[in-house]
Order: structure tokens, then sequence, then C-alpha cells
């Protein structure tokens, strides 16, 4: 600690240090600076160590935070004095149209004017459209569209039983039926498996060749995510989770949220490389484990194609099907022969085209039915 | 359980000294680790515990108990884990047998429902499972393993255990502690938990023990193990943990691999000791022929 905090009250420089985290990043809720004023009651705050585990135990809930949480720790208690980690004003939220990665219009508040001009009968050509061809209009009446797809989660009994005609004998439900008779058991409650919705996992691949697909392709996974339990998640250079950012309601925050999150938009791809990070640190784990998961990528690998084989294979075993989208694969006269998706074929369940609301209407139709 | 024990915490009065309870039996806890569970002790507030596997996260639950001196309670989480299962059930046998007993004993006459209805749903008809046996039992240690396994809704059932101490019996009525237990709860990541739960705990993110901390793991875990020996595991484990591997080994696989050795009657870690004992520490195909292209050597180098 510098001699600054410890002349005054500690409890401006601890509270201050948590603005600096949400500053930073981390939520820092009122609960948990509660919860780490605390925490700092009862250790000895003249220590550096304690110091630090107290706030870090209360303050933080992910391991992403924590190179953050270390970053604002020295700096807000080892070095001079300081206003905040970052030294700025804090980052107010920027405006949601930074999500568009294609020139889109600038006026929002119009949507209504601008679907008008669009007429209904265009609708069911703009279903069958290119989405990388999409004039501006038509983008923005797609948008609408999007928000109106009602996707269905996939299914799987669950272990948890619920009443039902036919099935095992229910004991709790028959003794209240024999309570109610007077300890005669009249009726015999049965009871049998629930149905659950079975778990939903969206890779997108956002690299240099996927851009022109990348914008319509978040917008329908925050439309799915909206509806089912899915992760989501960025594929390019590296891993992206967006799953949190894309929780979100309204699609303009909720992607420009993500857009923030990703730091490889339009890069290159190692997909073989991002699919290995994704299955150790989620998918192995259970995020893969019997779901259905969409991958969007065309297959375009800079990187070996054999260790994106080994990717898949692992997946294979782990998942409960895999779908792979492939905007190209909508084409006219289209074959698998790139190196990426020759080495993905053995591996997957379906290989389905994903350049139109119409096919991804059709994917959902597939996820469904898994 | 019920006999008047010492019904409340001896509480360690800073981290160092929980540090070193712990250290005595057999765990050896980073400062992180040790200041975490001294504030859960002290603030009443589970302890949230995530890390890859084999990082020790169920052991500190183990060594709480026992550096502490209380019981320990385990609720192993799985998917399809329900309210009956973790908190309590009714035994429906025995209440069936009771209703009988009740009727034959009035042997025709009128029964009143009210009454047999209150007799049934007493405490003598209540199975305690784990967490309602932890609010019976505390002072103690309740360790919930592998929450991120248990189904999300499951997570609503722990909201009132972990912030209230209690338990509501619709028909029954509130069970609560009287002295909170020690809560302990472990995740793996294989789902992000919901931010309601990680509100009311402490957050620990458990990493895998430095060098220094694994060769002292290893030598009082396993006694017999001389301190050269346990550095060259410790050394090949760190080397392992760097190789990309589909299940980078643990702390857990250290020891079993420096118990294999031991087994073997072998007093260095020698490539043709290694190439026998390596099915101790990679659990995988595809790991084994990782490293064993990658040469034996290479990992034994010092």
């Amino acid at each position: 600690m510098t001699g600054r905090q410890q002349e005054q009250d500690p409890l401006v420089g601890l509270v201050g240090f948590t603005r600096a985290l949400r500053e930073g990043g981390l939520t820092c809720d009122p609960h948990r600076v509660q919860a780490y004023l605390a925490a700092a009651d009862e250790i000895d705050i003249a220590s550096p160590v304690q110091l630090y585990w107290a706030g870090r135990v209360t303050l933080c809930t992910d391991p992403d935070d924590l190179p953050r949480y270390d970053a604002a720790f020295e700096a807000w208690f080892r070095d001079a004095p300081r206003r905040s980690p970052a030294g700025g004003p804090p980052v107010a939220p920027r405006p949601s149209r930074i999500a568009a990665l294609t020139p889109t219009p600038a006026g929002s508040g119009d949507d209504e004017t601008r679907d008008l001009q669009v007429a209904a009968s265009d609708t069911e050509v703009l279903r069958q459209r290119d989405l990388s061809e999409l004039t501006d209009a038509e983008r923005e009446h797609l948008r609408s569209l999007l928000a109106l797809l009602r996707p269905q989660p996939p299914k799987r009994r669950a272990l948890r039983r619920v009443p039902h005609r036919r099935g095992e004998p229910d004991p709790r439900a028959t003794l209240r039926a024999m309570l109610r008779a007077g300890g005669e058991p009249v009726v015999l409650p049965r009871r049998r498996a629930g149905i659950r919705p079975r778990k939903v996992v969206l890779l997108v691949d956002v690299s240099g060749s996927m851009t022109p697909y990348a914008d319509a392709l978040l917008r329908f996974t925050h439309v799915v995510a909206r509806r089912m339990p899915a992760e989501v998640f960025t594929l390019g250079t590296r891993l992206t989770r967006i799953t949190r950012p894309l929780r979100q309601r309204d699609p303009e925050r909720a992607l420009s949220a993500a857009s923030r999150a990703v730091p490889d938009y339009s890069g290159g791809t190692r997909l073989g490389e991002t699919l290995r990070v994704f299955l150790d640190r989620w998918g192995q784990r259970g995020a893969a484990r019997r779901a259905v998961v969409v991958v969007f990528s065309d297959g375009w690998e800079r990187g070996d194609a054999t260790a994106l084989a080994e990717q898949m294979a692992r997946m294979r075993r782990l998942a409960h099907k895999i779908l792979w989208v492939n905007p190209h694969a909508g084409r006219a006269g289209y074959a698998p022969v790139q190196g990426g998706v020759l080495a993905v074929m053995p591996h997957i369940d379906r290989l389905l085209a994903g350049h139109s609301l119409a096919t991804l209407e059709r994917l959902l139709e597939e996820v469904r039915s898994a | 359980m019920t006999a008047q024990r010492d019904r409340e915490w001896r509480l360690p009065e800073d981290p160092e000294s929980l540090g070193k309870a712990l250290e005595d039996t057999g765990y050896l806890p980073d400062d992180g680790i040790a200041t975490a569970a001294f504030l859960a002790l002290r603030m009443h507030r589970p302890l949230f515990c995530e890390g890859e596997p084999g990082t020790g996260k169920t052991a500190l639950a183990q060594a709480l108990a026992v550096a502490l001196d209380v019981g320990l309670v385990r609720l192993q989480c799985h998917e399809g884990i329900d309210a009956g299962q973790a908190l309590y059930d009714w035994d429906f046998p025995r209440q069936l047998l009771h209703l009988r007993t009740v009727e034959a004993a009035s042997s025709g006459g009128d029964l009143d429902v009210d009454v047999v209805e209150a007799s049934l749903f007493t405490r003598r008809f209540l199975l305690a499972r784990p967490l309602l046996q932890a609010l019976e039992a505390a002072p103690c240690v309740l360790l919930i393993d592998e929450v991120d396994r248990a189904d999300d809704e499951f997570e609503a059932f722990l909201l009132e255990v972990l912030s209230e101490h209690a338990v509501t019996v619709p028909e029954f009525g509130e069970v609560r502690a009287t002295t909170p237990p020690l809560t302990v709860l472990t995740s793996n990541r294989t789902r992000e938990v919901h931010d309601a739960l990680k509100r009311r705990c402490l957050y620990h993110w458990v990493e895998h023990p430095d060098l220094a901390r694994e060769v002292a793991i290893l030598r009082r875990r396993l006694p017999e193990l001389t301190d050269r020996l346990a550095r060259q595991v410790a050394a090949a484990v760190r080397r392992l943990r760097e190789m990309e591997l589909l299940k980078p080994p643990g702390v857990a696989e250290s020891l079993d691999w420096a118990e294999a050795l031991l087994a073997l009657n072998r007093s260095e870690l020698d490539a043709d000791a290694a190439a026998r004992t390596l099915g101790a520490v990679l659990k995988y195909r595809e790991d084994a022929d990782r490293v064993g292209t990658a040469g034996l050597d290479s990992l034994l180098a010092s």
C-alpha cells in the first residue's frame, strides 16, 4: 500500500479500487463490494498478500477476470497514486452500430419506413438471396426477419421424472392418493422420465474468408442463443466465447458487445488449433458432451488439415451430433474438395448450406430434430 | 452426532495459522487457499473453488475437516440430481406401513385424517440427505463436489442452504443450522455456474502448484520417496503440462506416478521406468502417442 491510502480512511482506498476494477471490466456489483469490505475487515490489510487474496476471492468470478484483477491491483496498490488502472476516463458503452462488419445505413430509427420500402412479396426472394450479396435495405429487412425466427431446442431424456399415464409407479403420489382415500390404494399414479432441452454449441468462423457472412451469422446465433441453452464461440486465429455478451436481449447491443469481445475479426484461420483450444477448455469438460455442435465455417484452413481432422475426430467422440454449415455449399456446382472440408467430412453428421435465410431455417429444423 | 459436542467453531486467528493447521494434515496450501478458506470461515460464506481437474479442490475440503476437527459431509453432484437426493426425502415405505398400522389399530373406527397426516410428516419419517445432514451436524465441512455436473435448475435448491443455512420442508417446517457449516463447492468449469450462486460465494481459482510446492506435496504424501525422485517426477509432470495434452496431469496423477515408481522399487526416473509407468500419468492413447513421439528423454532432460 502506498502512504497515501494509509493516512486516509482505508475504506476510501478500497472502494476506489473496486471502481478502478469496474472500469477495468469486472462486474463488481455492490453486493461483491460489500463482501470485499467485510473480508478486508477480517484480515490484516497491511499485508499485501492477504489484501490481494481478500479482493481476489470476493471480487473475481471467472478465471478470465484474474489477469485484469492482477493488473488493477498492481496499478492501484503498488504504483504511485493514480485514478484508474487504465488512466483514462471510464469508457462509455459505444453505440451499437459498430457491430456491423459491412456498411449499414446510419439511421436506426427509421426501421419501419425501410421495412415498408421492401415489398412483402420480396420476402420470399430475400429468403433465398445469398447473405453476402444483400443491399443495405435488404440487410435491414433481413434483421427483422431474423428476429421473427422461433428456434426450438433439440430434446433429450431427463433424469428427473414427471407424472405420466404410463411408466413406473410413483410412491410419493401413491401415498398422497392413499391418504385422500382413507388408506386404500385406489389409484396408482405413475411417472416417467421427463424431456429436457439438449445443449447446443455454435462455433462461428469469423476469419477473413467468412467476413461477408459473419454479421448475419452472429445475428442468427443471437436469435438461437436467446431461445435455447446454447454456448457460442467465435473461431479465428483464436477462440472467443461470446455467450455472455449475446445474452442481452437487444440484438444491436448484444452484437456490439460481442464484437468488442472478439479481437480477431477478419483475420486468418487456424481452425484445427482453435478447435483444439475449444475442446480443451470447454468441449471435453462438458460443453460439447452429448451436445449438438454446429460449426459455421467454409473450412478454409491455413494450417495443416490433419490437425483439423484430429480435433473433429475428438469432437465426434464427445458430441451427440455435429452439423457443419458452409455458406459455399449452397452454390451451384459446389463440391467439397478444399483440404479443410475434406478433412472434416468423415467426422460430421451433415454438411449444410448456410448462405441464405431459407437455408438457415433448414438448419434450425435439423437442430430441432437432432 | 447429537451428543453434546463442542458446538462452536474453533476459529483460527489468521490465514497463516489456518495454513499451518492444513499443513499438519498433509495438505500444503498456498497463501491464496489459506486466505480464501480463512475468509470463508470468518464471513460464513461458501467457498467456490474452480480449477483444472486434479488441483486438489476436493482434497482441500477433506483437509479442512481434519484441520478443524469436524465432520465432512459430501454431496457428489451429477446430472439429474434433485432435491430428493440432495436435501431430504420422505421415507415412503415406512410411511405406508405406519398408515396401515394406524388403520389396523383403529380397526374400522373413525380415522381423523388431519391427525394421521400430521403423524406421517414428522422428523422420524424424514430422510436427511447430505445438505440436511450438514445443517443438522454443523459445525462441519460441507463439500458440494462438481456442482457443474448438476443441472442448472439444481443450483436454485442450493441458494437457501448457502445463504440462509436453512432448508424448508413444506410439510414439516424449516430446519436451520445452529452454527453454519463451512461449505466448499468445487467445479471443473464444464459450464458456467449461475451468477446468483456465485454471488453468495467467495471465488477461488485453483492453479497447479509450483515446482517446489509439488515436490513438498509428493514428499509429504509419500514419505519413502527420495528428494531426488520427487524432484524428477515433479519436473517431468511440469513438462507434461506444457505439452498440449488432452488431459494434462494434475497433482493426483503425479502422486500416482510416484507411487507406481515406488511400487517398482525404482530410485530414479529414467526412460525405462517412465515407459513402464506412463499409464499412471497419461490416461489417453493420443497423449501417450504424443509423448512417445516427442521422446521420453526430452521429458526427463533436466
